[in-house]
């Protein structure tokens, strides 16, 4: 059945993946991003491709009066509301380093911003007692690391109020499905030579569709990640303190 | 943008080459950047996709629909949307591009810059001829340019990229019955049939599968295929669960013998009398989109295409060429004829009215003799060889190939002044060097 999504942050590559998808299946979109000529081209890809309806807003998650007139649009939705968020930001560690008033950005765009953004949408999503929230958080979330452990602590933040939140929607029939890529082939690691376990956005997108398709709560992309997560999870601190992995 | 210091080659993969590359996922990055040589899924065989070096744009992630109208099948794709991609999406709504070639990974705007050809060359001329608009960033100013626009228009189709970056381009496609192709296949068993098949054939759809191992009254057996677009829709699902080859093969997988065998399994499989099979348009299309990096077949060194169209009256040269081929025992299973007709969409479009030839060699010091004496037949027989596989030609074989190059060359240079946008096949070729 043909349902209303919502996505957060749609001009990055994963989103434009995942999106286009949904746009093939029928659905109703509702995009969001920071890029209006961007926005405008994926609108059009998607109107291409199938998709039922069609609208983009401009957000920015350090602004939350940025998501007044999204959640407006929202409450006027007939039937299910889902809502996939793909918004981050990860400057280099030595950047934060640096300056570190640029921990409060990171903070917002993956944690502050969305998690607001969800708290005003919840309500709509119970009234409808149906639908699904993706998070897109990151395997960097999953503990504190040398390379970028601000963006990880955003990442974490994150991923806890998703499973608050999926505590909280669930009982309301509201799915809510936490996801945490490794590393994926997007301009954000364009360059950074080979990566371990890389996936591309069509392979994350394929598996946020498989776990979706299987109600799972949490989902690792590339699926490999969840052992590798598991066992640096549990490196004893005084033995990970030394590592630089 | 972000630019990736790699070594890269086209499907060919005979020739490497190093420099930095950037693979932007947003349109305004490319016009605000200075010029730089495009490139798309590097599914040229040679060195047309490649810039040693030096730096190079990759385009594959700028591949959206910009727009689409179903009453007249005019789409406009960004330059990086795979040419499949574009069949897939709008075949089940009656519509496909005009023009496909052998891949469907082609990009749009590789196809533009190499004009390329279809099975349906015969009926419906190339790619160029169906482009009725292009947005490129021409002497650093994104400008969108229309047939009218004559002189620009004809030197970037088929103009390999060097008259600007092409962003994102209009195509007229035409109309389909669906996702099916009612394919017929029936054998030929020398030269002389597989050319009077070829020639007399009605379907809008035509290429001939040619055993280049065959000798003697065996020459030039094959099998042609003839297709129409149908709504009777296939059984076997499209390139959905598609194979991949997971590392060089080493060089015993395509020796001689094996080869020789192979080919006479695949003729024998068509009986007598020919078939006629629903198949879906990728099978037919794309026959080897199936099976990923099948270029690892060849092993490591790689390998080289070698394509030419000779005029009609040159058919003797032609066959002469294929005699020479199977007799060196280099060639591979992959070997393709097909009729062309009449084309004059771009300066330096490749196709002519005649017969095209394309056979794969693995990559060796006796197949790159092969391919030159190959080229050297070419010229004399008054056809040319195609730059989206060429790896060997010299300067003065392609210049004397291409009479009209100055013409082209001007143009390009006025485009690109500085000449940032040559790439390792204008280079070697001496293409724009007025």
């Amino acid at each position: 059945m043909s349902e209303t999504w919502i996505i957060l942050g749609a001009s990055s590559s994963m989103a434009r993946n995942f999106t286009r998808r949904l746009a093939e299946e029928g659905h109703a979109l509702i995009l969001t991003g920071r890029d209006k000529d961007d926005l405008a081209r994926l609108s059009a890809d998607c109107l291409a491709r199938g998709a039922a309806h069609c609208e983009s807003f401009m957000i920015d998650a350090r602004d939350a009066k940025s998501f007044t007139p999204i959640i407006s649009k929202a409450g006027l939705v007939d039937g299910t509301l889902s809502c996939a968020m793909f918004i981050g930001s990860m400057p280099d560690q030595s950047e934060i380093d640096a300056d570190p008033s640029l921990i409060d950005g990171v903070i917002a765009d993956s944690f502050t911003g969305p998690a607001r953004f969800l708290q005003l949408l919840a309500p709509l999503m119970e009234e409808r007692g149906s639908g699904t929230i993706v998070g897109v958080g990151s395997v960097a979330g999953d503990r504190g690391r040398l390379g970028n452990y601000v963006y990880g602590a955003a990442k974490a933040g994150f991923a806890t109020y998703l499973s608050g939140l999926r505590n909280r929607m669930g009982r309301e029939g509201v799915h809510v499905m936490t996801v945490k890529p490794g590393p994926v082939d997007t301009a954000m690691t364009w360059g950074l030579g080979k990566q371990p376990f890389m996936t591309t956005p069509e392979g994350v997108s394929n598996d946020i569709f498989k776990g979706l398709r299987k109600k799972r709560n949490v989902v690792y992309t590339a699926g490999i990640w969840w052992l590798v997560m598991m066992v640096i999870r549990n490196i004893p601190e005084p033995i990970f303190k030394k590592m630089s992995i | 943008m972000r630019w990736n210091e790699m070594s890269y080659s086209g499907w060919g993969r005979a020739l490497q080459a190093t420099g930095e590359v950037a693979r932007p996922e947003r349109s305004k990055a490319v016009e605000a950047a200075a010029p730089v040589p495009a490139i798309g899924n590097r599914r040229s065989y040679g060195d047309a996709c490649t810039n040693n070096g030096g730096r190079a744009v990759e385009m594959s992630r700028l591949d959206r629909v910009l727009s689409f109208n179903a009453e007249t099948g005019l789409v406009e794709a960004e330059a990086g949307m795979p040419i499949g991609e574009l069949a897939r999406l709008f075949a089940p709504l009656g519509w496909m591009p005009a023009v496909m070639p052998g891949t469907g990974f082609a990009t749009v705007g590789g196809c533009i810059a190499m004009d390329v050809h279809g099975k349906n060359h015969h009926v419906d001329g190339s790619f160029g001829a169906h482009v009725t608009a292009i947005r490129l960033v021409t002497n650093g100013r994104p400008k969108t340019i229309t047939p009218k626009n004559k002189a620009l228009f004809t030197a970037t189709l088929g103009g390999l990229g060097q008259t600007g970056i092409i962003l994102s381009a209009t195509l007229q496609m035409k109309r389909c019955d669906g996702r099916g192709m009612e394919v017929t296949e029936q054998r030929a068993e020398n030269w002389e049939e597989h050319i009077a098949l070829l020639a007399s054939s009605n379907a809008p759809y035509t290429v001939g599968w040619l055993d280049a191992t065959a000798k003697g009254s065996k020459l030039g057996r094959g099998i042609v295929e003839e297709a129409i677009t149908t709504a009777v829709e296939p059984q076997s699902s499209p390139a959905g669960a598609s194979k991949s080859v997971p590392f060089n093969f080493p060089r015993i997988t395509l020796s001689k013998a094996i080869v020789r065998g192979f080919n006479k399994a695949y003729y024998l499989r068509i009986r007598d009398g020919g078939q006629t099979r629903i198949k879906p348009l990728e099978e037919f299309f794309f026959p080897l989109d199936g099976i990923h990096n099948w270029n690892r077949l060849y092993g490591k060194q790689g390998f080289h295409q070698f394509q030419c169209v000779v005029p009609d009256d040159s058919l003797d040269a032609l066959k002469a060429m294929v005699e020479k081929i199977a007799g060196s025992g280099l060639a591979s299973p992959l070997a393709v004829l097909k009729r062309m007709g009449p084309d004059a969409s771009g300066i330096m479009s490749f196709p002519m009215q005649g017969y095209t030839l394309a056979v794969d060699f693995r990559e060796s010091p006796k197949a790159r003799k092969l391919i030159a004496e190959l080229n050297e037949d070419t010229l004399k027989a008054g056809g040319r060889i195609y730059f989206a596989k060429d790896s060997l030609a010299t300067e003065e074989q392609a210049k004397a190939m291409y009479p009209d190059w100055r013409k082209w060359a001007a143009e390009a240079n006025k485009a690109d002044p500085s000449k940032a946008l040559e790439t390792d096949l204008t280079r070697r070729l001496g293409l724009r060097s007025e």
